[in-house]
């Protein structure tokens, strides 16, 4: 019935004007009497980069893997394309995952990985390995089609992966943390190419990931989700620039949460200074840590009400000025650089 | 120029224990294969010599009185039978171990319950299990024989052994092998013929050989529930009782080749399936990944 409903297009409406390739409806996941995913409303724009952002156990994989398909949904509905997809397999979705670790076939071939899916679906031998060709090629990985998962590297089985999930020509390519199992060089790496990919074949890319500085650099979506809900959406620069609440706040990073007369405020900590102790304004404390980064200084203060508290200082600035551990500073910042955070 | 004394490390040199423990392990393995090496050699004594040491010279005479009638007429049939009662109760363990393990993946009811039911024929005394088939198939009026009294005594046998032993295959299996096969499009079908059983077949395998041979020399629960045609080990044991030449040591000499020539196979096997996936990472192209 709800598929009748959701089908049904006003008449006229044209294939062009459809502006969502994921949206979710009130997705509920619940094991028992947990409650994984609660609520989850989303809205995931054609085309587009989407990163699921949060703690572990925040809900995030399992919103994936509800729209992958892998995981029931409890509650709510879930369309893509325009089509509620709520109880359809995996493979009738237009999904494709790439999951974490990769899961690679060892008894097969890069070829015959990629040419898996193909395989399934009854494509004869020829063309399945002809289409899985074009794909390693894509991937730049052409020159491994024979050799097994266990002789590749990381990096390297990452890329087979990528091919054996766009070989079934997804709309949407659902990715479960698919950097953490890299190291940092290659980390970065690797996410320009995802980038790049998800630009060039013009389809939605998921993203699950735990890591904020990898959402901030690959999303046009990003979702930052806590205790099964999303707590904010949006650009990365919306939500950096104005995370709505402490716990946003805290978790992206580079932001000081400080209680000020009417509850808290966030201020980046790029845009607190030290000022010396005597001053009436800011918020005392003394130094606990000095953490030289390059272009910047990040100094750490503990306020004797426990809270801690870092100003990131650009290098020069603090070197005309230095401070030592065990000095007492307060924290400054320029009232319209704060603005006031739910707790 | 003065040359320093070699001192040996105290962290390097090895403590008496070391040598203690080596030596208590290599009188362990003197217990273990040197009755069966005994064997082996008196198997090739010569045609004047009896069943102790000293050798009187060395032969195939013994070999060769196998395959003589008289006394001996027994074994070859009975060889047969032990094999195809092995290949049988080899493939039923397979077939029933490999579905029972995947069955236990999931939680389900009971699931406690009849997992120790199957275990504890394990520890069951292996004598009283085969009286309690013979007689029941005597309650029954049923005869006793090779592919049903004797079968099912068997299966009691290898059946916990190849569950436990595929728990422990089916540990290593990566469910998400299994989601990744069903998010390109495999139906349960062939899930299971291009993923899961491939994966698992090296195991699999282990499990058929391992079923082979606690079936090859069963002799306990097989005794009494043969009926009337003997397996090998039930008519070697007969022979002990009767029979005093190295013939029976040539008879030992050869089911422990055909023992060991399917051990060596399925290993060879194993490890070629193995050598294929996990082929030595030489001339490596430059690999975009790691550039």
């Amino acid at each position: 019935m709800r598929d009748e409903a959701t089908r049904s297009k006003p008449p006229g409406m044209l294939e062009m004007e459809r502006k969502y390739d994921v949206e979710l409806v009130a997705v509920t996941k619940r094991y028992g009497s947990t409650v994984a995913v609660d609520c989850v409303s989303l809205r995931i724009p054609k085309a587009s980069y989407t990163c699921l952002l949060g703690p572990s156990g925040c809900g995030k994989t399992s919103t994936l893997r509800m729209i992958a398909g892998h995981e029931g949904i409890s509650d709510g509905d879930l369309l893509i394309n325009d089509r509620n997809v709520t109880d359809l397999p995996p493979s009738a979705r237009g999904t494709a995952m790439m999951f974490q670790n990769y899961a690679l076939f060892p008894h097969l071939t890069c070829l015959d990985n990629v040419a898996f899916g193909p395989k399934m679906r009854g494509t004869a031998k020829a063309e399945r390995h002809e289409m899985a060709s074009q794909m390693l090629d894509l991937v730049q990985m052409a020159d491994f089609a024979g050799r097994y998962p266990a002789q590749l590297s990381g990096g390297q089985q990452q890329r087979i992966a990528l091919a054996r999930a766009l070989i079934m020509k997804p709309r949407v390519l659902l990715l479960d943390e698919p950097l953490s199992a890299l190291d940092p060089f290659l980390r970065v790496k690797m996410r320009e190419e995802l980038k790049r990919l998800q630009r060039e074949l013009a389809i939605s890319f998921v993203h699950v990931t735990h890591a904020q500085d990898e959402a901030m650099a690959l999303a046009d979506l990003m979702v930052v989700m806590n205790g099964g809900r999303i707590v904010q959406a949006g650009t990365p620069r919306d939500i950096f620039e104005r995370p709505t609440n402490a716990f946003v706040a805290r978790f992206i990073g580079g932001h000081n949460v400080l209680p000020v007369d009417d509850g808290l405020v966030a201020v980046r900590a790029d845009h607190c200074r030290l000022g010396p102790a005597s001053m009436s304004q800011g918020l005392r404390g003394r130094i606990s840590h000095i953490e030289y980064q390059g272009p910047h200084v990040r100094v750490s203060l503990a306020m004797p009400s426990g809270l801690e508290a870092a100003a990131l200082i650009p290098d020069g600035e603090f070197h005309e000025h230095p401070v030592a551990p065990g000095e007492e500073r307060s924290l400054v910042w320029q009232a319209e650089k704060a603005h006031g955070v739910a707790a | 120029m003065a040359i320093e004394p070699v001192r040996s490390n105290p962290i390097d040199s090895r403590p008496w224990t070391f040598y203690v423990l080596g030596a208590l392990f290599f009188a362990f393995l003197a217990f273990l294969y040197g009755p069966m090496f005994v064997i082996y050699v008196l198997s090739f004594q010569g045609p004047e010599g009896g069943v102790t040491f000293p050798m009187v010279g060395v032969s195939l005479e013994w070999f060769r009185d196998i395959a003589r009638k008289g006394q001996m007429a027994n074994i070859p049939p009975a060889f047969g039978r032990s094999m195809a009662l092995a290949a049988l109760v080899s493939m039923l363990t397979v077939f029933m171990s490999v579905a029972g393990a995947m069955a236990f993946r999931r939680r389900f009811p009971g699931a406690g319950l009849i997992f120790y039911v199957v275990i504890a024929s394990l520890v069951m005394p292996s004598l009283l299990v085969g009286f309690g088939i013979g007689l029941s198939f005597q309650f029954l009026g049923l005869q006793p024989s090779l592919f049903t009294s004797a079968l099912g005594a068997q299966l009691t046998w290898t059946l916990p052994f190849g569950l436990l032993a595929m728990f422990a295959v089916i540990n290593r299996f990566n469910r998400a092998w299994e989601e990744a096969a069903t998010d390109l499009g495999a139906t349960p079908f062939q899930r299971l013929r291009y993923v899961t059983l491939p994966i698992l077949l090296p195991g699999i395998l282990g499990v058929a050989i391992s079923a082979f041979t606690l079936s090859y020399d069963e002799y306990a629960r097989t005794t009494l529930t043969i009926g009337s045609h003997n397996t090998l080990p039930l008519e070697i044991y007969a022979l002990i009782s009767s029979a005093t030449s190295p013939t029976l040591f040539a008879i030992g000499t050869l089911t422990t080749l055909v023992s060991l020539g399917l051990i060596v196979l399925a290993v060879t096997f194993v490890w070629q399936m193995d050598r294929q996936r996990h082929a030595r990472r030489g001339n490596e192209v430059e690999a975009p990944g790691d550039a």
